[in-house]
Parts: structure tokens; sequence; C-alpha cells
């Protein structure tokens, strides 16, 4: 904010960075190789619902364009509501077309940013798993106002496996604009689709 | 480029802005008679304006420097971890991420009024802090986040900052008319003594008294209206980062029919932090004046959120 904002007490809403999201699918090869972490085909959208008619509308809009040009094996749109108010939308695609997924959500987040909510977005997760071990889950989460991605390990009990969080930053640091203040990484525990 | 629902209030910006211009146009005028009133009589007055000045600048950097503590402090305040306050810390790191502003530090007030402020000079340096009346309140966590949302905006605002440097000249005028009239006091008895030039040294010290007591009303009246346009500001940039301004409303009401309900006993502690609030605690119901309160009236504040519900549904 410049000078003259912060004297005439003004806040310019901040536009998201929707274009970053596209590195993800080749930097999910380097995860599977340096981690062997595979995309679990779930990715999320988080954004905070305006209240009035014109976001409700919109929502519909979006929920009824995944849901149409989705192809007839990807199962419809989920829409689900956090404890914060926050509404995600979660999409899924066949595991091993993670570029379809990504595409989904991008289609998410430019219906927002077209019909002028994209102030609202608030982050994207994309689901990744180890086969080797069932109970690992990681979710890349990409921060829209940003442009940056960190990664979230949930454990069991609301706690972070930070191990794992920081061995896939090194991993994909080279691929992805990785969040570099480490107190932006927030937890999103109970996120749909992770 | 996408069409923006987020448009700006035009005109609180200039009205906020020929406030702050006015605050500056009584500081040069002020300045300016004092060194009028000084030259016309060439007297050793330089003493009441040098001290009141150093004085004031040294309040005026300590308390914008020490902003968090000192409100922390007076609050009783206690700084949480996530560990100790999830839902807050999850409210604010939301709130954070769509703001895209760093974290500020997070704290918990023990006091049963329900009640929110935002301190610290700049973004790195801010805390929120909420009391834990307001937690119990404010059940629904949509009403907490609106309430946080606009401490987040002062702090995007630098409002600490703002207000301190626009209560600069107000300090310096009020700390001067106190200079005058020790310097009335003394000055003047020394004067009679020896009875050389002790009548110019006291009409100086009448004249600075009445120049810096004009000043004071002024600009303490100019402040105060500054701060209840920055107060409608910080609620204009919480309502659309959230994009619940009815949730703020209503979060506003209840807050406010719960500090009204409270002794006054208890508040009268609170007010010298009332500048910092998130809803004032006002001792004498709504009697007080417009002119002389911190906060814009609650009439207000619901209409303004109104608008912006209805910009936003369009």
């Amino acid at each position: 904010m410049g000078l003259l904002d912060t004297l005439l007490g003004r806040t310019k809403p901040k536009q998201p960075n929707l274009d970053a999201l596209f590195a993800l699918p080749s930097a999910a090869i380097t995860l599977e190789a340096a981690a062997s972490l595979v995309p679990t085909g779930t990715g999320s959208v988080c954004f905070r619902a305006a209240e009035g008619r014109a976001f409700q509308d919109m929502e519909r809009d979006i929920r009824e364009l995944l849901d149409s040009d989705a192809s007839k094996e990807a199962p419809p749109v989920e829409v689900t509501a956090d404890s914060y108010g926050f509404t995600w939308l979660v999409v899924r695609q066949p595991a091993d077309q993670l570029d379809a997924l990504v595409t989904d959500v991008h289609a998410v987040n430019s219906s927002l940013a077209d019909a002028g909510f994209g102030p609202q977005l608030l982050c994207s997760l994309i689901g990744f798993r180890n086969p080797g071990k069932p109970q690992s889950k990681l979710a890349v989460v990409y921060l829209f106002k940003r442009g940056t991605f960190y990664p979230f390990a949930p454990l069991s009990g609301e706690r972070r496996d930070n191990a794992l969080e920081l061995q896939v930053r090194g991993a994909i640091e080279g691929e992805l604009a990785i969040e570099s203040d480490l107190s932006r990484w927030f937890p999103v525990w109970g996120a749909p689709g992770l | 480029m996408a069409r923006t629902r987020y448009a700006p209030d035009r005109g609180l910006t200039a009205r906020m802005g020929l406030t702050m211009f006015l605050l500056g146009l009584v500081f040069v005028a002020f300045v300016a008679l004092l060194v009028g009133i000084l030259t016309a009589v060439h007297a050793g007055g330089a003493a009441i304006v040098f001290f009141p000045v150093l004085l004031g600048l040294g309040l005026g950097i300590g308390s914008l420097f020490y902003s968090d503590k000192i409100a922390l402090r007076a609050a009783g305040a206690q700084e949480v971890t996530p560990q100790q306050a999830p839902m807050l810390h999850g409210v604010v790191d939301r709130l954070c991420a769509l703001a895209d502003m760093p974290k500020p530090r997070v704290a918990i007030a023990p006091t049963d009024m329900p009640n929110a402020f935002a301190t610290g000079r700049n973004s790195k340096h801010a805390v929120v802090c909420v009391t834990q009346g307001l937690m119990r309140r404010l059940d629904d966590p949509e009403e907490l986040e609106a309430v946080l949302a606009h401490e987040m905006s002062h702090v995007a605002h630098k409002d600490v900052t703002v207000m301190t440097i626009a209560s600069f000249l107000a300090i310096i005028a009020g700390l001067m008319v106190r200079f005058a009239f020790y310097g009335e006091l003394f000055g003047g008895g020394r004067g009679r003594n020896n009875n050389n030039g002790g009548g110019q040294l006291a009409i100086l010290m009448l004249a600075m008294m009445a120049v810096s007591a004009v000043v004071y009303a002024i600009s303490f009246l100019l402040i105060r209206l500054l701060s209840r346009y920055r107060e409608l500001a910080a609620d204009r940039a919480g309502a659309l980062l959230t994009g619940q301004p009815s949730k703020l409303a209503s979060a506003l009401q209840k807050v406010s029919g719960q500090i009204a309900a409270i002794p006054t006993r208890d508040l009268r502690s609170a007010q010298p932090l009332n500048a910092f609030y998130f809803a004032p605690a006002l001792t004498k119901g709504q009697s007080v004046s417009n002119l002389f309160s911190t906060h814009p009236s609650l009439e207000k504040r619901l209409a303004e959120l109104a608008k912006i519900s209805k910009q936003l549904g369009q």
C-alpha cells in the first residue's frame, strides 16, 4: 500500500494470481520421483462467499459448468462449508489426469475472478498420497493472493508432519514458487478432499 | 481485466483528506503565530516553545514505538499461541491470506466487556486483541471474523501511526498551555521583582496560552473527526475483505447493546483505550455529543454497511 492509501485509509482488495497453478503437473512428477507422492485426483478451491444474490448466482453457474463439461466418469462437484464460514468446491478427476484437475480448478478460479469476486479466493488444494504409507497425506496449497505454494501434511490430532512438509519443499522448490514466509503456511485442518 | 465490485468510497476519502488538510493548516498557522509572537516581543520565551515540542516529540515517538506493549498492558491482555486459541488463530490466518498481509500477533484480554482492538505502529509490530467477553458473546465465528477483519483493516491502514502523528499537534498545544501557565506563575513573579520587561513577558505568556488553547480545541475536534472517518474506512475495508457486511453489522449491534448494559465503574477504567477499540465504551450512554466521540454512531455505521451489502448483491 502506498503512502497516499495509508493516509486516506484505503485498501485495494487484492486480486488473485491464477496462472501459477499450471506449473503443478510438472512439479507432481518431481514429487513422485523425490518423495514417492502421487496425486489423489482430488482438488479443491476455498473461497469466502460474499453475501447477496450476485454471488449465489455465480456459485450455481460454476457448479453447473463443472458438472456439465466434466467427463462421464468424473463424479460431480461437491460443495461443503467449513466451520470458519468458507466454502470449498471439491473437484475429482482420475488420479493420473492432473492436467484435467488443474484445468477444472482453474475454471472455478477464473469464474470467480470474471464475476468480480476474485478477492474472495483464499486457496486451492491438490491432494497427494504415498502409496507405500496409507496414513500419510499431503496437500499442496496454493495461496491465490501471494501466487505461492506450500505443503501441508496433517497427522491425526491436529498435528502437522513438519519433516514431510520440509522434505517436499526441498523437492519442488525449483519448480514451484514456494511461500518463503513460514508464518503464512497456515494449517487447513479437515479441508475437504484431503 | 474483470470488473471490480469493490468500488472505493470517494466521499469518505475526500472528507478524510479534507480533515487532514485542515489539521495541517492549523499546524502551519500555529507555528506561524508562535514565530510571530516570539519575534514581536523579542523575549526569552523560546523555552516555552522548545520544551513542549521536545516533550511532545518524545511522548509521540515513545507511544508509537511502545503502542503494542502499552495497549496490551493496559488491557491486561496476554498473547496466545495457535495451540491455546486454535479457532482465533484460524480466523486470523484466513483473513491474512485473503488480504495478503503478514500475520499479526494475537492476544486475549481476560475481561468480560465485549471488545477488540488492534495496535502496533506497522504490520510487523501489530497485535490484534479480543476480550473473552467478545468471544463468549459472538458465538457465530463469522461475526468474530467480521470484528477481526475490521481490526486488521486498522492494521493495514496504519491507523495507530496516523492517529499518533495527527495527535502530535494537540499534544504540543496542550503542553504549551501548561508550560505558559507555569511560566506565567513563575516568570510573572520574577518580572515584578526587577520591574524590567515583566509586563511584556506576561503578555507573551498570555498570548501563547490563548493561541495554544484555541489550537488545542480545534485540533481536538479535527482529530476526533478523523478518528470517526478512519473507523468508517476500517468498517468498509473489513466488510469487503470478508464479503459479509451484514455479519459486521450484527456483531456491532450485539456488542454495542452489551456495552451500554455494563456497569460504569468497569468502563471508566477502560476509557483511555477507547480510540483503539472496535466499539467505544461510553459511560454516559448516547448523550455524549457526536462531535467528541472517537467512533461514529451505531446508526451511521449500520447505514454504511447496508450500502456495501447492497453493492455486493448487485
